[in-house]
């Protein structure tokens, strides 16, 4: 057997051969079916990341870029007060935004999910929520500029209802149009996966809770509350990365008069300067995924996956 | 502990809409006793329960614990507790959390509260699980910190939903020595819905039938099983063969333990005798169970003893002939 083994003949080797190759699919095969995604993902992600990771480091003057490994364009972003101050501003939209959404969300899931009794006014309910994804958001958004105008609807009807008689102008082209916005345009992202942990929580529960004695109050803030948390950190994870990221809501509705992160980076890269605008988007991509890492480890999502 | 109460269901009735689950019955269930709805799945014993517990609305009829009418208290203000089917242990507290539940709800200071779910707990035998989330435990190990959380409490009245039913054969048979252990223990009245005339037997002072939202028969076990009021008792409980009375020259249905009846080919020394033919044949140990087809009976069974089968054994197929006495009939209700 073993001299066999040692010294094969030339058609044993060949059928070695044959049966090697044979065998060799199936140990490519996984790598070859994960191959289009991890393609599309080097090709649309990671490559575009990494250009502008590279960018971030190139120099440049008012008419080219020079490509180069400097940090001035770090240095100037983070010594200067207007980014300070941009961050924080947006910080506090972002905090705004999820405050609100983050109680409309968990009061209108709370509704649908424990209040509707039948599935089929459930799910009618549920889609007419949905209404406002049917219109672009810039339509959304435009669309409240002649209902908060100086001259628009709600300032005209409070003003011949007599209830005020000069406009309101903090309606609109402010921070509260822009949070406004922003509350409109992301509730839905709150609603739908707070609503999805709460259709999970077995109803015998709530009994449960019933029976030990807890009042309606009682039995939300230590049965349902809790159990939605996972719900609740996915909705936050889209409602501040949105926002974060957000560029067209602040310019549209505060009317250029408040900034935002994005609203920077855009103009920065309207004015050609690429490397400093990559450098604004890189921290901003820090921020955010800190921002995300930091809700991931307060609540756990893995179950609602 | 507290002593258990009454509870009296008086014209008890519960609709969905047009559907009746329970259809106006009155029961009558004895301070401290252990009470046991039995029926079929759809006969309304868990929108029983349910009504008693606070879970579900009583559309007519009153329901008194104690002494007093608490139709309309909420389930905490009526001393009663109740054991869910599923347990419904909160998934998020640690044992000695989900036991202290309804303390801290009525506001009791932290290390009290915990103090005493500790030692509820080790009245269940679960006192070193207390830190566990219940995703860790068994289902039996679930079931028995369900029950230290409905318990402490101190209700006057104990509801369990199919409390046994999510357990293996083994386990169920423990616990169900171990429910009836607490029983004795606490004193306080337990009613407890099963669909398993088993448990039934084995635990209840107090057996009530129920069928289609009405009360069958109600009463002590053996007296169920000795003495079925109607044809569907007889079936459900079990150990009875029901027999069309015009068969064996009587009228209207009537009941044939199946252990009372006598097997031969040739003539029998009892005054009722019918012959039929064996259709199926099982040994069970102690007994062998035969099917027989007689005429006037959907389902005719024979329970003998062992030895007494295997003195004159017979086959699948073969004419056989079964008697009984007058006095082992038991006329049934319409």
């Amino acid at each position: 057997m073993t001299l066999t083994a040692e010294t094969p003949r030339p058609s044993a080797t060949a059928a070695a051969g044959r049966a090697r190759r044979v065998r060799l699919l199936p140990l490519v095969a996984p790598y070859l079916q994960a191959a289009p995604l991890t393609v599309a993902l080097l090709l649309f992600l990671l490559v575009p990341i990494l250009t502008i990771v590279a960018v971030s480091f190139w120099d440049y003057d008012s008419v080219r870029l020079y490509p180069d490994f400097v940090l001035t364009n770090y240095v100037e972003l983070l010594t200067s007060p207007v980014t300070w101050k941009t961050y924080l501003n947006t910080l506090k939209f972002a905090a705004l935004t999820w405050a609100i959404t983050l109680g409309i969300g968990f009061t209108v899931a709370y509704f649908l999910a424990f209040h509707v009794r039948s599935t089929t006014w459930q799910m009618v309910l549920f889609l007419v929520c949905t209404i406002p994804f049917w219109t672009s958001n810039i339509i959304r958004m435009i669309s409240w500029i002649p209902f908060l105008g100086r001259n628009g609807l709600l300032n005209s009807g409070l003003i011949s209802a007599g209830i005020i008689d000069q406009p309101l102008e903090f309606l609109l082209f402010s921070d509260f149009a822009v949070v406004l916005a922003f509350v409109h345009l992301y509730a839905l992202f709150m609603v739908v996966p707070i609503f999805n942990s709460m259709m999970r929580i077995d109803r015998a529960l709530v009994e449960a809770a019933r029976d030990g004695g807890a009042s309606a109050a009682q039995i939300i803030t230590n049965v349902i509350l809790p159990l939605s948390k996972p719900g609740i950190a996915i909705g936050s994870i889209f409602v501040v990365t949105l926002v974060m990221g957000d560029f067209i809501t602040v310019r549209l509705m505060s009317g250029g008069q408040s900034a935002s992160i994005g609203l920077m980076i855009a103009n920065e890269i309207s004015l050609l300067q690429y490397p400093a605008a990559a450098a604004n988007a890189v921290v901003l991509l820090a921020v955010v995924l800190i921002m995300v890492v930091a809700m991931l480890r307060v609540v756990d999502i893995r179950k609602e996956l | 502990m507290t002593a258990g109460s009454t509870v009296e269901l008086v014209k008890l009735r519960k609709a969905y809409g047009t559907t009746v689950a329970v259809d106006g019955i009155d029961l009558r269930i004895a301070a401290g006793s252990y009470c046991c709805l039995l029926g079929p799945s759809g006969c309304g014993k868990t929108s029983t329960l349910r009504m008693i517990a606070g879970h579900e609305d009583i559309t007519d009829g009153d329901l008194l614990i104690g002494d007093s009418v608490v139709n309309d208290d909420p389930p905490a203000k009526r001393g009663t507790a109740m054991m869910f089917q599923s347990y419904a242990l909160f998934p998020h507290l640690d044992c000695t959390d989900n036991v202290a539940f309804s303390l801290k709800m009525k506001g009791v200071a932290k290390d009290e509260r915990r103090r005493r779910a500790q030692a509820m707990l080790e009245l269940v035998d679960m006192g070193k699980y207390a830190a566990r989330l219940p995703a860790q435990l068994s289902g039996g190990q679930q079931q028995r910190v369900a029950l230290a959380r409905a318990l402490i409490t101190q209700p006057g009245v104990l509801l369990l939903d199919e409390p046994l039913s999510a357990l293996d054969p083994f386990l169920r048979v423990r616990m169900r020595e171990e429910l009836k252990r607490l029983h004795r223990d606490i004193g306080i009245t337990f009613i407890h819905v099963t669909h398993s005339q088993t448990e039934a037997m084995a635990l209840a002072d107090l057996a009530v039938v129920m069928n289609q939202g009405r009360i069958e028969q109600a009463g002590p076990p053996r007296e169920l099983f000795n003495r079925p009021r109607t044809a569907f008792v007889a079936r459900f409980i079990g150990g009875h063969n029901v027999i069309d009375g015009s068969v064996i020259g009587g009228n209207g249905d009537c009941a044939v333990r199946t252990d009372r009846i006598l097997l031969g080919d040739a003539e029998l020394p009892t005054e009722i005798q019918v012959e039929g033919t064996v259709r199926a044949l099982e040994y069970h140990g102690a007994s062998v169970h035969l099917s027989l087809d007689v005429a006037g009976a959907d389902e005719f069974a024979v329970v003998l003893d062992e030895a007494r089968y295997f003195d004159a054994p017979v086959a699948v197929g073969d004419r056989v002939r079964a008697g009984w006495s007058q006095r082992d009939i038991h006329p049934l209700a319409s």
